[in-house]
């Protein structure tokens, strides 16, 4: 296929998933906030906005993070590239670009999704309630998913959406807990303390994984669980493995399709097989933040051999 | 007061092929015409077919409207067109590769040297290449008027890059799915078939280097372009890859696409861009549309473009009032389709008379499109006629006159139920190996009572158009 098109269905999914990360960040910072301040030291909403990377461009344009601001710049604010509606006008543009490599049920779902994104903006702020906003995100990032899996033609179109889904959900997790874990909690005081508890539950909360953790777990709620879950465990949905599991999955099947393997596909395999072998302990002995940032730095490698590989139109 | 030919009523009586439909009309309950009417709308918009309009700003996903009424042509009167189109489409690619070979048309005095060699359509880069089969425009839109029973003129050709195919597609498709009825109860022949078609005809041009399957693609100027839903369509229907000029490029002596796989070889490009922008390397120096070095690639038999660059010098609204010269000339034929008389106000005489005749006349701009920068005298106030007066005088060559024709109508919904409305017809024909022609068309209607302006970008909607089997 075109590299411009593969590019496209890749950033498509990619905007998608980055737009529901947004409504679920938006989740957790109202869910957290309606705790009992933290005592004077940084604001929740602060620490936000530093994880989905949008601090700067926010204090430039609003000043302090009063909630009410925050929710409009990460939802509404097409000033902010990574505000849910920048990400579904994106996504939705994409595919308008690209609409014959997508089934009608596909571009149904984020013509949907964009029109009534449309509706939402005309009406007035003080008929939305923050939950609607959230799980409507939800919704329509599930319903594009959806229509994906049930009538896309597994060809490499189908590997370049998947991949784009991958990689931006596995580097969203690893933002995310990194928020929690090095932004949030205001002093190191507070670990295992009732607060870092709740933001923990607050974070699986916001990552629709709260029950499955306790099934898969039981008992209490700790760092090493937690970290165990989102990092390691093949068996949830939004952990590191299963991402990286899930390009390597995809990247595999266009080196089969292609008859071809790049450098991509021996990157991916690289970083499963580290977490494949690693373990919790070593990890919390590294740092959780310096392994999540490492991790975020591999990604993003990945994601530039990805590019070099099949979608910058300068593959020989 | 000038009276319309409509299509349907003929002397209080129903012309025959509209004789099923009548009862179609009368019985529809206004609720279930609004309902279908709606879910029409909701189809359009879902399918995604939008069109965009230069200049006018605000909505860029604004739907054309669609009128559910549909305009009928037996099949004795389409046979008829068919020959009249077929025959004018043959001539018009006859003078194109006349004026790019010998000028024969041009020495025989049949049409002056100026009008085609100081064309700003004509292309001097591609003089005496001679594209695969001869072939310069590969599609070729006819925009037709009917103003009686069997009288049809040529209001003007459209060699280039014809659009609007697409809603002569989805408009079928909808009729089909929203009124199945009508389709048993007429038996109305199918333009389906004309994606396939277009194809075997872009495969049947494929360049003299091209071994065994042509590599067939569409080259469009982008997805903010007015006309890129109906790119896309085409490039999905045919199963060929919808490129831009950043996707392609030249290496040696051929023209490749960039694919995730690594280069591929393109052997016939069938480009929705105009000529200024195909190839920055021999046209315009500053367009990034382009892909530079095509047209070297091109000349040297390495890949076919489909229209020919240079294809516009035949479809100028000054050149037009020469093909019934052109037909005579190359076909020995008499001319089927008759052109509306036009007068060229670069002409003394011509300008003398349109000037006198200014409020019962159309002029248009020679280069013009799109119904835009035109004036309709009949319909225009005393004002517009003086400005307009001022407009010709400044630039004579730049206008051209024709008398105002009586356009046929055809039943139309409209929100007090149903009028006749004006319309116009554009068919597609297709210039390959053979010669080819769907039975259908775009037919647009000017859906303002008494407009006789049916271009989208002035509030025109578009008809399914039939062609009824004998």
């Amino acid at each position: 296929m075109l590299s411009r098109t593969a590019d496209n269905l890749y950033w498509i999914a990619r905007y998608m998933e980055r737009a529901d990360i947004a409504a679920r960040l938006l989740e957790v910072g109202s869910r957290i906030s309606l705790l009992p301040s933290a005592h004077g030291y940084r604001s929740e909403w602060d620490s936000l906005l530093q994880a989905s990377g949008t601090a700067d461009g926010f204090a430039h344009k609003y000043g302090d993070p009063v909630q009410r601001n925050i929710e409009s710049y990460l939802f509404f604010d097409r000033d902010n590239p990574s505000s849910v509606a920048s990400c579904i006008t994106a996504a939705r543009e994409n595919a308008r670009i690209v609409r014959t490599a997508l089934t009608s049920q596909v571009w149904d779902a984020l013509n949907t999704a964009f029109q009534e994104l449309r509706q939402l903006e005309r009406t007035p702020r003080s008929e939305l309630e923050l939950s609607r906003l959230t799980d409507w995100v939800m919704r329509h990032a599930a319903m594009v998913r959806g229509a994906i899996d049930a009538t896309l033609l597994r060809n490499d179109g189908y590997n370049f959406l998947n991949i784009g889904f991958y990689l931006e959900r596995g580097d969203n997790t690893a933002r995310l807990m990194d928020v929690k874990y090095y932004v949030l909690l205001p002093s190191v005081d507070f670990v295992g303390s009732g607060l870092d508890n709740y933001q923990w539950t607050t974070l699986l909360r916001a990552m629709g994984a709260q029950r499955a953790f306790h099934w898969a777990y039981g008992g209490e709620v700790t760092a090493a669980k937690i970290a165990d879950f989102l990092i390691l465990n093949p068996q949830s949905p939004r952990s590191l493995i299963t991402c990286v599991a899930g390009v390597n999955n995809h990247l595999s099947r266009l080196a089969k399709a292609y008859g071809r393997v790049t450098r991509a596909q021996g990157k991916a395999a690289a970083i499963l097989d580290e977490l494949e072998t690693t373990t919790v302990d070593a990890i919390v002995d590294e740092g959780l933040h310096e392994f999540l940032t490492r991790f975020i730095g591999e990604s993003a490698d990945l994601g530039t051999l990805i590019h070099e590989s099949y979608l910058s139109g300068d593959v020989r | 007061m000038t009276v319309y030919f409509n299509e349907m009523y003929q002397d209080g009586l129903v012309r025959p092929p509209y004789l099923r439909l009548e009862d179609w009309m009368k019985t529809m309950p206004s609720e279930f015409r609004q309902m279908k009417q709606a879910e029409a709308e909701a189809l359009f918009r879902r399918i995604g077919i939008t069109f965009a309009v230069y200049g006018e700003g605000g909505d860029p996903d604004r739907l054309i409207p669609f009128d559910m009424f549909p305009r009928v042509f037996t099949g004795q009167e389409w046979a008829r067109l068919e020959r009249g189109i077929k025959q004018r489409a043959r001539a018009l690619n006859a003078f194109l590769a006349d004026v790019y070979g010998r000028g024969e048309i041009v020495k025989a005095g049949r049409i002056p040297a100026r009008l085609v060699y100081q064309n700003e359509a004509y292309e001097k880069a591609v003089v005496g290449f001679v594209p695969p089969k001869g072939v310069y425009s590969h599609i070729v839109g006819i925009d037709l008027v009917r103003t009686g029973p069997d009288e049809f003129f040529v209001l003007e050709d459209n060699c280039r890059t014809p659009s609007g195919v697409s809603y002569m597609l989805e408009n079928r498709e909808i009729m089909m799915r929203m009124f199945p009825d009508l389709f048993r109860e007429n038996r109305i022949q199918p333009v389906d078939s004309y994606s396939d078609r277009l194809r075997r005809t872009l495969a049947s041009v494929a360049p003299m280097k091209c071994k065994g399957d042509p590599c067939i693609v569409i080259l469009t100027p982008g997805h903010f372009n007015s006309a890129y839903y109906e790119h896309s369509f085409l490039a999905d229907l045919m199963g060929v890859e919808l490129v831009e000029g950043q996707d392609l490029f030249v290496e040696g002596e051929f023209v490749y696409m960039r694919t995730t796989e690594g280069p591929r070889r393109v052997d016939v490009i069938y480009r929705r861009i105009d000529d200024a922008f195909i190839d920055p390397l021999c046209f315009r120096p500053d367009s990034m549309l382009g892909v530079p070095g095509l047209m070297d690639v091109y000349r040297s038999g390495g890949v076919s473009i489909c229209s020919a660059p240079g294809a516009g010098v035949a479809d100028d609204k000054a050149v037009y009032t020469f093909v019934p010269e052109m037909v005579r000339f190359y076909l020995g034929e008499e001319p089927i389709l008759q052109n509306v008389p036009t007068w060229q106000c670069g002409k003394a005489d011509d300008l003398k008379y349109v000037l006198e005749k200014l409020p019962e006349l159309v002029v248009k701009e020679v280069h013009g499109s799109g119904g835009y920068g035109m004036l309709v005298g009949p319909k225009s106030t005393a004002e517009q006629i003086e400005s307009f007066r001022v407009k010709i005088l400044k630039d004579p060559g730049n206008y051209i006159a024709q008398p105002t024709l009586a356009l046929s109508t055809t039943p139309t919904f409209v929100a007090e139920g149903i009028a006749p409305r004006h319309v116009d017809l554009r068919p597609y024909c297709l210039v390959g190996e053979q010669i080819d022609l769907v039975p259908g068309g775009l037919t647009r209607v000017a859906l303002k009572e008494g407009s006789l302006v049916v271009n989208s970008s002035q509030g025109g909607g578009v008809k399914d158009t039939w062609v009824l089997a004998e």
